[in-house]
């Protein structure tokens, strides 16, 4: 019985998902302003043409361009950045006019790195639009951006390529395409991996699931990248510049790096010293603290908007590469050092983990609580030791993730499911599980763009995580107990 | 600064149409969390197939409106059958995980480029709800009490709502105090209790995720035909936190709190964002933008949600001495 | 199978005619009863290589106290998940008055009339006490989800249902605290409403997961006394327990599990007789090293 369910159920999933993606012919990399004006009430192929349309931006003018007969248009834009989108409403056709709802002719638009954005126009028939334009209708319209819970997020639309898609030429044949995605799901998956080591070993010290960790993945990138712009650390690179080996370490993002994993460890012990800790004596109960972990995890993060701002940006250093060819597939530089200082570092964790006193305990913790408790060992040290390194962790693969993407402030919270993912598939409350579980999960997403849309990656990750938990709800590392 | 408009505006928040949206779904996840004890974290996944059952149904394929609605509880109840029939056994924070992960899962599935033909991708829908307020029995004009008033569409758009939200809160009502209520609640205390009592313990889950479902999905649906245009990204995991926050301060597990819950929470977060607005406008505030003002709200959220937690768990009309014995 | 009452070990206490029945019944595992109202055979559960239970065959006779006892990771509370449905078996078939049990969910086995409670009490503390006894009366139509609306057709139920439930309550002497939080209740007054709740079921037979664990001890003469008198009334009670005195005190059989194995029953006089129930279990119950008997899968 429930196993046929199971399979009713895969195929469902599997009927959804295989509907043909061959239509999603994306092209990745160019920031460019797009859209489609359409005969009000028309079919979706059926465009107005020859509607005007400018981008500027500041006073310069970047480029226009004028609806074809589908009623599409594309303004190619330099660079991410604000633009402002005009359309000369003289050459609507006079049977439509322009509909003001969600806006006027002139949008103010954010253009995200990589990233094409959709500029909507509606037209209507005359005298419809103006009906619509009533004070009642802009009132309400001024509430829907609340009612999508987004006040602070126009600028959502677009930008959903969250995960940037990976730089393969299409031209390249299947294998190197292949061969090619794997080095960036391998890549991903090590960096989700550190980030989720913390949020499993908290899950198994204390039963609880931080829904924040994402958000300090989020602020070891940003402290990151604060730190690495400061001219204290330029100028002290300066110094050393000709120093062959001084010259890396002291580049201000590695010190800045530094920094902020401190920084992320000291965020993981402040938290579980002065919040989590008295919520346990307290005795409030875990739903309740799953719930003030969603809480802090909206501060920090608009925290993080506040102070960062709602751009995107990159590292300075290590930003430009030449790829290095390495046989059946070529990765820069910077790529090469994520995968080295990933790898270094899970295996250093691990090694903790296995051999030292306090690694032993906290995976004595992270099995059983009270046992661990009863002989003897400090749970509450554990558990504070726990998120300290879980902190420090995940803001290391914050870094990690800027470097290899972009830092931008919901990085982290986009990166949540994805490291849920894999901490499920690997097994709830191992730290080992974890590690196996990013690296799987980094790598469906990248492979599944070799046959599916980019724009669905993200989805194949969480889709594998709900058929691991409809098959093996322990995942694959979980020691098999009763969860039912 | 004019508090007096401040005030208005907010109190016009506080019943309107976006409220009584909130106050519907959030009836639904109260019967969920509050009374079965289910973690759903992806009430917007129900919010998000209403909407686009009733959008989908009359732009893209040219129904009318009342199948919309019908194809809107029929998606919640499918939904809530795919994300129950699997979990329901499983841990509770199983069913958190895999909630969120649905209705994530589902939002970029309808803003995908292949589902562009029925749903519209990233542009979603629009033109679908000129018969809802073609039936509109409002005359035209604007109805209200002093800086508190509304149009006609938006009444009657409050009208529907609200009255949706008051039989969803007669149905809980209704059920929460006959003996199906109390295995729903039996259920939330210790669901191996009841079980070895000889209640189909899976089967209540699952009910009740359906009827919560529906309500969701229903709300979905109204937010649709409020907005008259909907995309994808509006349906953002914020939605349901926001939900969560409010069913909190209400007070969950009693039935007047999902209503007082969205109101207060609504008044509040207008009133905070009004303020902030007046007086970065009057100058006293020049640093915070607008993108600041959304921010800080967000943050407002997750302040109240931390404070609400440790200061009042039981929420605002709570029964503080039913949380206390909860301790296990 | 004679029915006469001689045979009958020195120190067991009186019960019924089917106690009495049981009289020639010989003190070996797996041995067969005159009238069995559980059967077992070939039970074996594991977990990640480890053997939790294991029981070739085990019979339980009708209108009987029989005790479970056995180390700590013997299997006991194992065995009792999988006799009534809270746990899946890896292998073996068992039946309740005839009917096979396998692949019955618990609330299934409940409805059949073997109702257990928990080691660890599980009342369901921010309900009402008289809420956690109206709940557990079977066949209500009101608990259906759309008879709840119906409220004309239940309410008539739930009237009769209520005078049971306030003379359960009056039973076990709880009818003051009837509109209490069941979470104010102290930890005996929970075992006792546990206890009342299932006899609500309608059950044939109770399965009783330590019911004196953690019980003051002026109320254990109290729920010993509740339990016998359930047995006179001709339900069969199985029960796991650790205090030894308890155990001989009140039960007509004992079966002993150590590995999750019956490694003996009997008669209470059989049981303290045993050599092998004295070296697995006795001796490690005195807190003397008995080897690993399950010392190790505790946890």
């Amino acid at each position: 019985m429930r196993t046929r369910l199971v399979t009713v159920l895969l195929a469902v999933i599997a009927a959804i998902m295989a509907i043909p993606a061959a239509a999603a012919a994306d092209a990745p990399g160019g920031e460019s302003l797009f859209g489609q004006i359409r005969v009000p009430g028309g079919e979706r192929d059926e465009g107005v043409e020859g509607i005007d349309i400018s981008v500027s931006q500041g006073d310069e003018e970047i480029g226009t361009a004028t609806t074809d007969s589908r009623g599409e248009w594309e303004v190619e834009v330099p660079d991410a950045g604000d633009y402002r989108v005009v359309l000369d409403t003289a050459t609507i056709p006079e049977e439509y006019e322009l509909l003001e709802r969600p806006a006027g002719a002139e949008r103010d638009v954010t253009v995200r790195d990589g990233q094409p954005f959709a500029v909507v126009y509606r037209l209507a028939p005359p005298g419809e639009g103006a009906v619509e334009e009533s004070p009642s209708a802009s009132a309400s319209e001024d509430e829907d951006d609340d009612a999508g819970g987004s006040g602070g997020e126009g600028e959502e639309a677009g930008e959903e390529g969250v995960i940037d898609a990976p730089a393969v030429s299409s031209g390249a044949s299947f294998g190197e395409r292949a061969v090619q995605l794997a080095v960036a799901g391998v890549i991903f998956g090590l960096i989700i991996a550190i980030s989720s080591v913390g949020l499993s070993l908290i899950f198994g010290t204390t039963k609880m699931i931080n829904f924040a960790h994402g958000d300090m993945v989020t602020f070891g990138a940003v402290v990151a990248m604060m730190f690495s712009t400061m001219t204290v650390f330029s100028s002290l690179h300066e110094v050393v510049e000709n120093v062959p080996v001084l010259n890396l370490v002291a580049n201000p993002l590695i010190l800045a790096t530094a920094v902020a994993v401190i920084g992320g460890g000291l965020l993981g012990l402040l938290l579980e010293r002065f919040l989590w800790r008295p919520l346990r004596r307290r005795h409030v109960a875990l739903i309740q603290m799953f719930i003030v972990t969603i809480g802090v995890s909206l501060i920090l993060r608009h925290a993080l908007l506040i102070v960062f701002g709602a751009s995107r940006s990159k590292y300075e250093q290590f930003r430009i590469q030449e790829p290095i060819d390495l046989g059946p597939f070529s990765i820069t530089p910077r790529d090469l050092g994520i995968l080295v200082i990933a790898v270094v570092v899970l295996v250093a964790v691990a090694s903790m983990l296995q051999f030292t006193r306090i690694g032993k305990a906290m995976r004595a913790v992270a099995d059983n609580r009270d046992l661990a408790e009863s002989s003897g060992i400090d749970v509450n040290r554990v558990t504070l030791y726990v998120w300290g390194m879980g902190g420090a962790l995940s803001a290391l693969g914050g870094v990690l993730l800027g470097l290899n993407q972009t830092v931008y402030w919901q990085m982290g919270f986009h990166l949540l499911l994805l490291m849920f993912a894999g901490v499920i598939l690997g097994g709830l409350g191992t730290a080992y599980g974890a590690m196996v579980g990013g690296l799987a999960i980094g790598l469906i997403a990248q492979l599944s763009t070799l046959w599916f849309s980019p724009q669905l990656m993200n989805a194949w990750a969480l889709a594998i995580m709900i058929v691991v938990l409809l098959v093996r709800p322990q995942g694959i590392l979980g020691r098999r107990e009763r969860v039912g | 600064m004019d508090f007096m408009n401040i005030l208005a505006i907010s109190l016009e928040t506080a019943i309107g149409p976006i409220t009584a949206i909130y106050v519907l779904a959030a009836i639904g996840l109260n019967l969920h969390f509050g009374y079965t004890g289910l973690l759903n974290f992806g009430q917007v996944g129900f919010m998000l197939v209403g909407a686009y059952g009733v959008a989908v149904c009359v732009t893209t394929f040219g129904l009318p409106l009342w199948v919309g609605f019908l194809v809107s509880v029929a998606c919640a109840t499918v939904l809530a059958l795919l994300l129950g029939v699997p979990t329901l056994r499983l841990r509770a924070d199983y069913l958190a995980i895999a909630t969120i992960a649905v209705a994530e899962v589902l939002r970029l599935l309808y803003r995908a480029e292949f589902a562009r033909p029925v749903t519209g991708g990233v542009y979603g829908r629009q033109s679908f709800a000129d018969r809802f307020y073609d039936v509109n029995p409002i005359p035209s004009g604007s109805y209200g009490v002093g800086d508190v008033d509304f149009s006609a569409n938006q009444l009657w758009v409050m009208l529907v709502t609200w009255g949706l939200a008051a039989v969803a809160l007669l149905i809980t009502l209704a059920l929460m105090s006959s003996p199906w209520g109390r295995v729903i609640k039996g259920i939330r205390e210790d669901e191996d209790a009841v079980r070895s009592l000889g209640k189909n313990v899976f089967v209540y889950k699952l009910q009740s995720l359906v009827l919560g479902g529906v309500f969701g999905g229903l709300a979905g649906a109204m937010i649709a035909l409020n907005q008259q245009n909907i995309t994808p990204d509006q349906f953002m995991p914020q939605v349901t936190f926001y939900l969560w926050a409010m069913l909190l301060l209400g007070g969950a597990a009693t039935t007047w709190g999902p209503v007082i819950g969205p109101m207060v929470m609504w008044f509040l977060l207008t009133a905070f964002d009004e303020s902030l607005r007046a007086l970065s406008s009057a100058g006293v505030l020049e640093f915070i933008g607008n993108s600041e003002i959304g921010a800080l709200r967000h943050a407002f959220v997750g302040v109240a949600l931390l404070l609400l937690i440790v200061y009042r768990p039981q929420g605002l009309i709570g029964n503080r001495k039913e949380m206390l014995v909860n301790v296990k | 199978m004679s029915s006469d009452a001689s045979g009958a070990a020195p120190g067991a206490p009186e019960g019924g005619a089917a106690v009495d029945r049981m009289a020639g019944v010989e003190a070996v595992p797996g041995v067969a009863k005159p009238d069995p109202i559980l059967t077992a055979d070939g039970v074996r559960r594991s977990f990640g290589g480890l053997t939790a239970v294991d029981v070739d065959h085990l019979e339980v006779q009708r209108g009987t106290i029989t005790a479970l006892i056995g180390p700590n990771g013997a299997g006991k509370s194992t065995l009792f998940n999988l006799l009534t449905g809270f746990d899946r078996v890896d292998a073996g078939t068992w039946s309740f008055q005839g009917r096979p049990l396998n692949r019955l969910g618990g609330h299934r086995v409940a409805r059949l009339g073997m109702v257990r409670t928990f080691q660890l009490t599980k009342a369901l503390t921010r309900m009402t006490v008289l809420d956690n006894m109206l709940l557990a009366a079977p066949g209500q139509s009101g608990e259906r989800l759309l008879g709840a609306f119906a409220r004309p057709v239940w309410g008539r139920q739930e009237r009769v249902n209520r005078e049971r439930a306030l003379d359960l309550l009056q039973r076990f002497k709880l009818d003051a605290k009837k509109d209490d939080m069941a979470g104010s209740l102290s930890g005996g007054q929970r075992k006792l409403l546990e206890m009342a709740r299932s006899l609500m079921v309608d059950p044939s037979m109770v399965m009783l997961d330590e019911p004196m664990a953690g019980v003051n001890p002026a109320l254990v003469q109290s729920l010993l006394g509740h339990i016998t008198a359930l047995r006179d009334e001709g339900m069969t009670v199985l029960f796991v327990e650790h205090d030894m005195d308890v155990i001989m005190g009140i039960s007509d059989w004992i079966v002993v599990l150590a590995e999750g194995r019956v490694i003996a029953e009997g008669r209470p006089a059989d049981i303290r007789r045993n050599t092998q129930v004295i070296d697995a279990y006795l001796g490690a119950h005195r807190g003397e090293p008995a080897g690993a008997a399950g010392t190790e899968e505790s946890g």
